[in-house]
Formats: C-alpha cells, sequence, structure tokens
C-alpha cells in the first residue's frame, strides 16, 4: 500500500469511529430520556402534577406580575455583588497584609470572616430584618428590602473574603521578591504584580459564588418584600396552584445558567493559559 | 583611593539556629566582576539576597557608593532600585508582556517616562537577541529566552550593580550559552557585578576575582588563575576535584 493510500484510509476508520461515537450517544440518550418521560407522563400521578405545575394557564396570568417582581431581585443582586467584589477585597487584603499595625482590624476581619460564613445566611436575613429596626436606633434605615440586602451582603462578603485571600495566598512568595528587586513598593508590588495574578487565579470560584447569591436573594421574600419568589408564593397561595413557582424558577435560571457557561469559558481558557 | 561600588563588611545572617554567614567582607569596584563559588548551601544566594535588601541581615554593614544601606533609617525601596537581581528561577511577572516586564520597574519604581522606558526596554531586548518578541508571554519563550528577559529587566533600571544568583542552574544544557552571552554583554558595558555560579570556565573567562564560599565564609578569594588554578585551601581543592569529577569542569 502507498503511502497515500494508507493515510486515505486511516482517515477513512477515523471518520467512521467518529460516526459510531455520535450515534451511540444519540441512541443512548433516547433512551435514557425516552424512559425518563416514560416513567414520568404515564405515572398515574401525572395528570395532577401536569395541572398543579406545569398549568399553561396559570402561567399566563401570573408571569408578569412575577417578571416585575424579578427586578427586585436583579437590582438587588446587581448592587450585591459589585459591593461584595470590593469589600471582600478590602478584608483579604487586611487579611493578608503582614503589617503590625493591621492586627486589630486583621482580628477583627478574622472574626467577621469566621461568624458571617459559618451562620445561615437565613438567619443573618432574620436578624437583620427584625433586630436591627427594633433597636430603633435614629439614623438607621427601616426598609426591609436595604436591610435583607445588608445581609447578604455581609455573608457573601466574608465568603468572598475567603476566595480572594486564598488567591493572594497562592502567588508565590518569589513574585514579590522580584517585584521589590525591581524596585517597587510593598504596595506597588501587591498592586501590579500580586492581585492581578490572584484575581484571575479566584475568577471561576468568584462567579461561582455570584451563581450562589443569585439565587439567595430570593430569600429576603422572609422580610415580606415582594420578589419574584414571594409574587410567586402569593399566587400560588392564592389560587393552589404551583405554577407561578415554577415560573420563578425559569426566571433565575434564565440569569444563572448564563453566568455558568461565562464561568465554564474562563475556567477552560485558564486550563489553556496553565 | 576610589570608594568601591559594593563593601560588605562583618556581614552575618542566621536563619533560626543555622549560621549562613558567618561575617563576609568583600569590596568590588567600579566595572569589576566578582564570581562566587562554592556548593550548594554555603550561602552564595543568601549573600546575594542580603546585598540587594530582599533578606534582612543580623550584623555587619552593606555599604553602597560609601553608604551604609544596611541601617534600618535606609529606604531600602530607594535602594533596591540603585541595584539590579536576577533570579535562578527567572522570576518574570507571568501576566505581562516581556516589555511590560522590562519597563515596570522603571515606569513604576523610578517614574521614567513610559515611551522612554518602551525604548530603552526594545533596544536591551533586542541587545540580547529577543527582537520581535516583546508582546509575547513569558510562557511562550524559552527558559533561555525567559532569563534573557529577566537580564533585560534588571539591567534596565540602569543600576549601579547587578546581582546574579545562578543564572544558568535553572536552564537546559543547550539554553546556557545564549544567557552567558548576555551576560558577557553586560560585562563589556562596564557593569559592576557579583554573580553566584556553578559554571567555573565562565567565571574563569568573565569574572575579575573568584571567591570561594564554605560555611558561611569566604575561604579564598583572588584572581580566576589563582583560585580556580592553584587553590591553597584544602576546602577549595576539594570543591574544585569533585566538581572535576562530576565533569563539570
Amino acid at each position: 500500500m502507498t503511502k497515500g493510500a494508507r493515510q486515505a484510509a486511516r482517515e477513512k476508520a477515523k471518520t467512521a469511529r467518529t460516526r459510531r461515537g455520535q450515534a451511540i450517544a444519540v441512541v443512548s440518550s433516547a433512551v435514557v430520556l425516552g424512559g425518563l418521560s416514560a416513567l414520568i407522563f404515564t405515572s398515574s400521578g401525572w395528570p395532577d402534577v401536569q395541572e398543579t405545575f406545569f398549568s399553561p394557564e396559570a402561567f399566563r396570568t401570573s408571569f408578569p406580575d412575577i417578571l416585575s417582581a424579578f427586578w427586585l431581585d436583579v437590582k438587588m443582586f446587581i448592587v450585591i455583588e459589585v459591593a461584595v467584589l470590593v469589600f471582600g477585597l478590602l478584608i483579604a487584603l487586611v487579611r493578608s497584609s503582614g503589617n503590625p499595625v493591621f492586627f486589630p482590624m486583621r482580628m477583627i476581619a478574622a472574626v467577621y470572616c469566621d461568624v458571617f460564613r459559618g451562620v445561615p445566611v437565613i438567619l443573618l436575613i432574620y436578624i437583620f430584618g427584625f433586630g436591627v429596626p427594633a433597636l430603633a436606633l435614629s439614623g438607621v434605615p427601616n426598609d426591609p428590602i436595604l436591610l435583607a440586602g445588608f445581609a447578604l451582603f455581609l455573608a457573601y462578603s466574608a465568603y468572598v473574603a475567603e476566595v480572594y485571600r486564598a488567591g493572594i495566598g497562592s502567588v508565590h512568595q518569589t513574585q514579590t521578591d522580584a517585584a521589590l528587586a525591581v524596585g517597587l513598593t510593598r504596595t506597588q508590588a501587591l498592586r501590579f504584580v500580586v492581585l492581578p495574578q490572584a484575581v484571575r487565579r479566584v475568577r471561576p470560584p468568584l462567579l461561582n459564588d455570584f451563581i450562589s447569591l443569585q439565587k439567595d436573594v430570593a430569600l429576603v421574600s422572609i422580610l415580606g418584600i415582594v420578589e419574584a419568589f414571594q409574587q410567586a408564593q402569593i399566587f400560588a397561595a392564592s389560587t393552589f396552584n404551583y405554577t407561578p413557582l415554577v415560573a420563578a424558577a425559569l426566571l433565575y435560571l434564565a440569569v444563572t445558567i448564563p453566568m455558568a457557561r461565562i464561568l465554564d469559558h474562563i475556567s477552560a481558557r485558564g486550563e489553556v493559559n496553565a | 583611593m576610589t570608594v568601591p561600588v559594593l563593601e560588605l563588611t562583618g556581614v552575618t545572617k542566621s536563619f533560626g539556629e543555622r549560621l549562613v554567614l558567618d561575617g563576609i567582607d568583600l569590596s568590588v569596584n567600579e566595572h569589576e566582576a566578582v564570581a562566587l563559588i562554592g556548593a550548594s548551601g554555603s550561602g552564595k544566594s543568601t549573600l546575594l539576597r542580603c546585598v540587594d535588601l530582599l533578606v534582612e541581615i543580623d550584623d555587619g554593614d552593606v555599604l553602597l557608593d560609601g553608604e551604609v544601606i544596611t541601617d534600618p533609617s535606609v529606604d531600602v525601596v530607594e535602594v533596591r532600585r540603585r541595584l539590579g537581581f536576577v533570579f535562578q528561577a527567572f522570576n518574570l511577572f507571568p501576566h505581562m508582556s516581556v516589555i511590560d516586564n522590562v519597563t515596570l520597574g522603571v515606569v513604576r519604581g523610578q517614574g521614567v517616562p513610559r515611551k522612554e522606558a518602551v525604548e530603552r526596554g526594545r533596544s536591551l531586548l533586542g541587545k540580547f537577541g529577543l527582537d520581535g518578541r516583546e508582546q509575547d508571554r513569558p510562557d511562550q519563550l524559552s527558559g533561555g529566552q525567559q532569563q534573557r528577559v529577566a537580564l533585560a529587566r534588571a539591567f534596565a533600571a540602569q543600576p549601579r550593580a547587578m546581582l546574579l544568583d545562578e543564572v544558568t542552574s535553572a536552564l537546559d544544557p543547550e539554553l546556557v550559552g545564549d544567557v552567558l552571552e548576555a551576560v558577557r554583554e553586560l560585562k563589556a558595558e562596564g557593569m559592576t557585578l557579583i554573580f553566584a555560579t556553578h559554571e567555573m570556565s565562565f567565571a574563569r573567562e568573565v569574572a575579575d576575582r573568584v571567591g570561594f564560599l564554605h560555611d558561611g565564609r569566604i575561604l579564598e578569594i583572588g584572581s580566576p588563575d589563582e583560585v580556580l588554578g592553584a587553590p591553597k585551601e584544602p576546602e577549595t581543592q576539594r570543591f574544585l576535584r569533585r566538581l572535576l569529577a562530576a565533569g563539570r569542569i
């Protein structure tokens, strides 16, 4: 066989292999999905479930109100995310600093991270939402949206501070040495050499925390704030139909799934670079 | 008599219980190149790091152009701007392009306008055989190329002296030559150099003086012919014999 012929044969075999793989994937998907659907749709309770959770009519009547309530979720998580990015970094810098001047702040920051990471977010929202107004301090806002938002901000800043801190710790000491050796101050070394590398490394876990925050905004409903989940519950409670909750779930997915894809993209690129 | 560029008197440094530098005296004149040889752990790297104030010494003094730089009141950042340091493992900034690596210290540390720094960086990179690589990332370069970027980075700040810490030890053998060529270039430019090295032939060729370090002390220092050709100290003889047996000379 000539060289060209062997190459052609090899290409042909490769194409056949690819086709076969694709065929197997299609068949197995059909079997699994078909099996699951058959199981669900032929179950004796399916007509009731369909009516309760997937009623097109209930969806149509509730969706516009849920969507407009969802804007509150969007506004809240955008504002909180930005604040968390800044404050979390600040906490991480304080905790990573070796400067003795910062010792008391370092201690406070460590206690803060431990406490706010350790308490369930839902409890924090309760404590801030009901506790702060009860103090009746003058000048402190009583708006439940602000208080609940503040609780989420504090909880997530604690998580994000630890993510940043891990990133800063992962940049090798030799990088700081090199930065100092070229004549930078410690602050400049941090700003131009350590932080850019640290932030790049922690982008995936940061985005992961943000996906989590986007869902946890629904927890503010426990203070009676009418955001998407609460609005859906109001519909569900008055009609005994849970379709509005499914509608709300779709809205959360509409923001978290794109975020997850961005995360995958960034992670994949990070692996190529590493 | 002219003032030496670098002078060390009784420099002592311990890490915990371990005495790493035990009263080092050394003076290096302008345009002079001093090679430091000795086994791993003899204190070569620590000595260089102490001079660049990356490590704080316990006792003794280091003088740069006659000024005591190990005094606690001295601004260490300002001192480091007058010295260049090149690390064994290059330590380039991986998130920056080659040209940004070279200009970072010049722009941020010394306040040289960016345009001027880039021009200076470009011409240095060209001199070290790295034309057209300005926009590459360090991980796109070979080890030898990275180390030449590191040399350019240290040289770009126009330091009074450069400290080279085994700049070829982390390289594959076939990449050593280009880096040594770059060091020769520095010497030809009249740069004052202290370099720790395992390359005896290179020390013999480039160094004006060779110092042999053993257990944190300079046991013997003199011209390459004296120290490498006819060493007086038994420890130096033993060290060179071991290198010879290992085929490293």
